[in-house]
């Protein structure tokens, strides 16, 4: 499956934005000190964070079910509002279930902060075009869902002011990462739910 | 076809449910939970939280779970449908479930529209590993919530309950 390819199956693809997503994930999480949780949603996202953070108990990632990936953060936000709460999710998994941008905006604890790593595409599939790079703008939809605090990232010298704003804001947050199409190494993670959901209780509450 | 009000088990249903201490209550408005919506939106206990759509509710109920809290997903048979790729994150988890489900397509309906998801209801919930509990008279509704929140939460099971048109009433079209 892995492709050592430069660009992998992404090779020739093109989209808007120009960051490297592990980079820009990676500076996004450094810059939110240690108190927090991570949902990552499938695929590419998963692989960003497991790139900035090793295999950490206080990731939970996903292997399917795609378009849970905000409404867990969500659910885990309001579970524990004295931790910082961090969804990272891609342009095609938060597109499945947009809606729930709504609900967060309603919901709209200080504690959750949403990163979509936008590559204007669907990399797992084989990198076929998505919404987002045919007009569609997520960020946009954020605003419109009535999360007060949002960014677009383009430059990597927008992330500080980004991460800032993630850690710092009173509502709900969203930062849009406009990145390059790129297909990185594909990271090993155990399949098994079970596992990372026991492990990340054990973790957080001291019992699976 | 709300529930009639002067019938006491809506607010026992509640009782049983905080009692249990969860905290979390996920819905999308609906006549046959309207009791259970209306009092967690004005209980300052609780998080009240309206959904787009029923999906959402099992990615709620698992991130509470993560968390350490619980939670119920108040839906209606309809909604069961909208859920079914996402019930894949609570059997490869194993996560704890509830939910409670106002039927439709049920005793009574008088909206042929309603029979489709409603007949196929608690065959697609089992088919996703839910295993489901029925009640269709007053008299079972507090062994029947009391025994689903103690598989759900003890034996971190996937339960639904199944609130039939014969307790809730089926839904009066003029």
């Amino acid at each position: 499956m892995t492709d050592t390819k430069p660009g992998g199956r992404a090779a020739g693809k093109t989209a808007s934005g120009h960051l490297d997503r592990r980079a820009a994930v990676k500076a996004l999480l450094d810059s939110q000190g240690d108190d927090l949780l991570i949902v990552a949603g499938l695929a590419g996202a998963k692989g960003d964070v497991l790139a900035a953070l090793g295999d950490d108990p206080r990731i939970f990632g996903f292997g399917g079910a795609m378009g849970a990936a905000t409404s867990m953060g969500l659910g885990l936000a309001l579970a524990q509002p004295d931790k910082r709460v961090l969804v990272v999710t891609g342009d095609g998994e938060l597109l499945m279930n947009v809606g729930t941008l709504a609900t967060v905006g309603v919901a709209n604890p200080a504690n959750l902060g949403i990163v979509c790593v936008d590559n204007e595409h669907y990399g797992e599939t084989g990198f076929q075009r998505s919404h987002t790079g045919l007009g569609t703008d997520l960020a946009t939809m954020a605003q419109g869902a009535g999360i007060g605090a949002v960014r677009t990232v383009r430059e990597e010298s927008e992330l500080a002011e980004a991460g800032e704003m993630l850690r710092q804001s009173n509502g709900s947050a969203f930062v849009l990462l406009k990145v390059e199409v790129d297909e990185p190494p594909k990271i090993r993670f155990s399949w098994d739910a079970a596992f990372h959901k026991n492990r990340f209780r054990q973790a957080l509450l001291g019992q699976p | 076809m709300s529930a009639d009000m002067t019938e006491e088990w809506p607010e026992e249903i509640y009782g049983l449910l905080r009692e249990a201490g969860i905290d979390q209550f996920a819905f999308v408005p609906d006549a046959g939970h309207d009791h259970l919506i209306k009092r967690s939106i004005a209980d300052p206990d609780v998080h009240a939280i309206a959904l787009t759509t029923e999906e959402e509710g099992v990615g709620l109920l698992a991130g509470a779970h993560l968390g350490g809290s619980r939670g119920v997903l108040l839906m209606q048979s309809s909604g069961v449908g909208n859920c079914i790729n996402l019930l894949s994150l609570i059997r490869a988890g194993r996560f704890p479930f509830l939910t409670l489900i106002s039927m439709r397509g049920d005793f009574g309906e008088g909206n042929p529209w309603q029979m489709p998801m409603g007949q196929s209801t608690q065959p697609v919930l089992e088919a996703c590993d839910v295993m489901c509990m029925r009640i269709d008279e007053p008299a079972d509704v507090s062994r029947t919530i009391s025994a689903a929140i103690t598989m759900a939460f003890q034996s971190e099971l996937p339960i639904a309950v199944l609130l039939g048109q014969k307790l809730l009433g089926a839904k009066k079209f003029s």
